[in-house]
């Protein structure tokens, strides 16, 4: 019999809220995190926009703790906290407890510190600390080490698709019994010169630095590109029997997961949607339900030109006629692009619309893409439908293609 | 400087570097076994003393430096 999966813990610290309960209520109510960048060195930069955190990590990790990590993984760190005191820090062998979680970037901002500190101060003065705050699975490790867990900790890195990559591995390691538990999810902190200028000369960022809180508009025909930001989701998966035997809180079933690659650019998305359609497909499958079951779409709609339409192809392909019924959203209009973190946090509020019956607004639609036909709405809309499995796509720069499926419990 | 003031500073980096109560910090405490600084954690405590003592801890001189009064005479004898 396979192991059902069920979500039982969530946490996210993001541009628009310190917590889950203030990141939902700000996502209802369409608040952006989006704000001019408040130093010297956006100056020099095209874009001089992104959402950036609103809380010291040393306000809530320890001194020691948060010294030995990078942003990303402190960040990452937060979100987890919350997630495994919500699911109520079950007393769980920790053989069978299990971390699947991941940064698209890692430790960026402590790799260009050291290197000034290697060209100032000579490589004697360089922090031994540095390899272990700056590898890609540093973040997966040090929530390893917060709940000491044992029964594996993996990191995935994919882009933009890093942590729905982290949470499809997580159901599949419950699904194949390796633990009862994984803490899934991922994060990014990479608003720092280099990162804003190197997707810049991509030609991927939004310039509208007059208006920031517009400037991240999926869907709308005068979008620009996608808003960098920072943060973290993280999300408590638990084997359903599991989860009932302690009498934990259930939010909702992960009932499947899909993946795909495109094979076709390390950036530009398949034009034609093709690889996500696979994934969308694939994810349908897994979950053994048809697109007749799904009612709402977290889209990863970056608010890219190309982005978003090929999404768009890629939602008609694989859910055909059923699409006019469904409700989609894309919450990065509120967020930004949360890069790694963005699957995970966009999970929590896939979750939140099925649980509360409420989706969150696409903001900034003011004058809809005419090419891009979906039901989606600059306000908060309430979901009633007969169907109950909602979608959350996200794509990442490689071709990495994953879509996962949430049901109601 | 006094071997008093030495510790005190030393206790304060000690605390910043690898959270070590500073009150816990004297001259007889082994850096590993009662104040349990791990090597890795020794490096940035080792470094930090070089910029505030202003002097230069060479690693082979690292391994003899077991206790807190063994770091207070190295760092008096090369200040």
């Amino acid at each position: 019999m396979t192991r059902r999966v069920v979500i039982t813990g969530l946490g996210a610290v993001t541009p628009i809220g310190k917590n889950v309960d203030e990141n939902w209520n700000n996502a209802v109510n369409g608040v952006s995190g989006i704000d001019l960048i408040n130093h010297d060195w956006a100056d020099s930069l095209n874009t001089k926009i992104a959402g950036l955190v609103k809380i010291n990590p040393l306000d809530v990790l320890d001194k020691v703790q948060a010294r030995r990590m990078d942003r990303s993984s402190q960040l990452g760190v937060i979100a987890v906290k919350e997630a495994w005191k919500d699911c109520g820090e079950p007393d769980i062998s920790k053989e069978r407890l299990g971390v699947y979680f991941g940064s698209g970037i890692g430790g960026l901002s402590t790799v260009l510190e050291q290197y000034e500190v290697l060209k100032q101060r000579g490589p004697d003065r360089v922090n031994p600390m540095t390899v272990p705050m700056i590898m890609p699975n540093s973040a997966a490790a040090m929530v390893g080490l917060e709940v000491h867990a044992r029964a594996g900790v993996h990191s995935p890195v994919s882009a933009c698709a890093t942590s729905a990559e982290a949470i499809a591995g997580g159901l599949e390691m419950i699904r194949q019994n390796k633990a009862d538990i994984v803490i899934s999810g991922g994060t990014e902190a990479c608003v720092v010169q280099l990162a804003i200028a190197a997707f810049s000369s991509m030609r991927a960022l939004s310039t509208r630095n007059d208006e920031p809180k517009k400037a991240s508009r999926p869907y709308d025909s005068a979008r620009d590109g996608f808003v960098m930001s920072e943060g973290s989701g993280a999300l408590i998966l638990e084997e359903e029997q599991h989860a009932l035997k302690r009498g934990a809180k259930i939010y909702g079933v992960l009932v499947g997961a899909g993946m795909s690659s495109d094979g076709y650019h390390i950036a530009a998305p398949e034009p034609e949607g093709n690889g996500a359609s696979r994934a969308i497909l694939n994810a349908l499958s897994d979950a053994q339900i048809t697109a007749a079951d799904i009612c709402h779409v977290n889209a990863h709609a970056t608010s890219t030109p190309v982005g978003d339409i090929a999404e768009y192809k890629a939602l008609s392909v694989a859910l055909g006629k059923n699409l006019e019924k469904i409700v989609v959203t894309a919450t990065k209009s509120i967020t930004g692009h949360l890069l790694g973190g963005a699957g995970a946090v966009e999970s929590i509020f896939t979750i939140l619309a099925l649980k509360n019956k409420m989706i969150p607004p696409t903001i900034n639609l003011e004058n809809k893409d005419e090419s891009i036909n979906l039901n989606v709405f600059n306000k908060k809309t309430n979901l009633n439908s007969t169907s109950n499995v909602a979608l959350n796509n996200s794509f990442g720069f490689g071709g990495h293609n994953v879509c996962l499926a949430f049901k109601e419990s | 400087m006094t071997d008093e003031e030495i510790v005190k500073d030393l206790a304060v980096i000690l605390n910043e570097v690898a959270g070590v109560d500073q009150s816990k910090v004297s001259a007889e405490k082994s850096f590993l076994d009662d104040l349990e600084v791990d090597s890795l954690s020794m490096v940035e405590v080792v470094m930090a003393a070089e910029d505030k003592f202003g002097v230069k801890i060479p690693d082979e001189e690292v391994k003899n430096l077991k206790t807190v009064g063994d770091a207070v005479s190295f760092i008096k004898k090369s200040a």
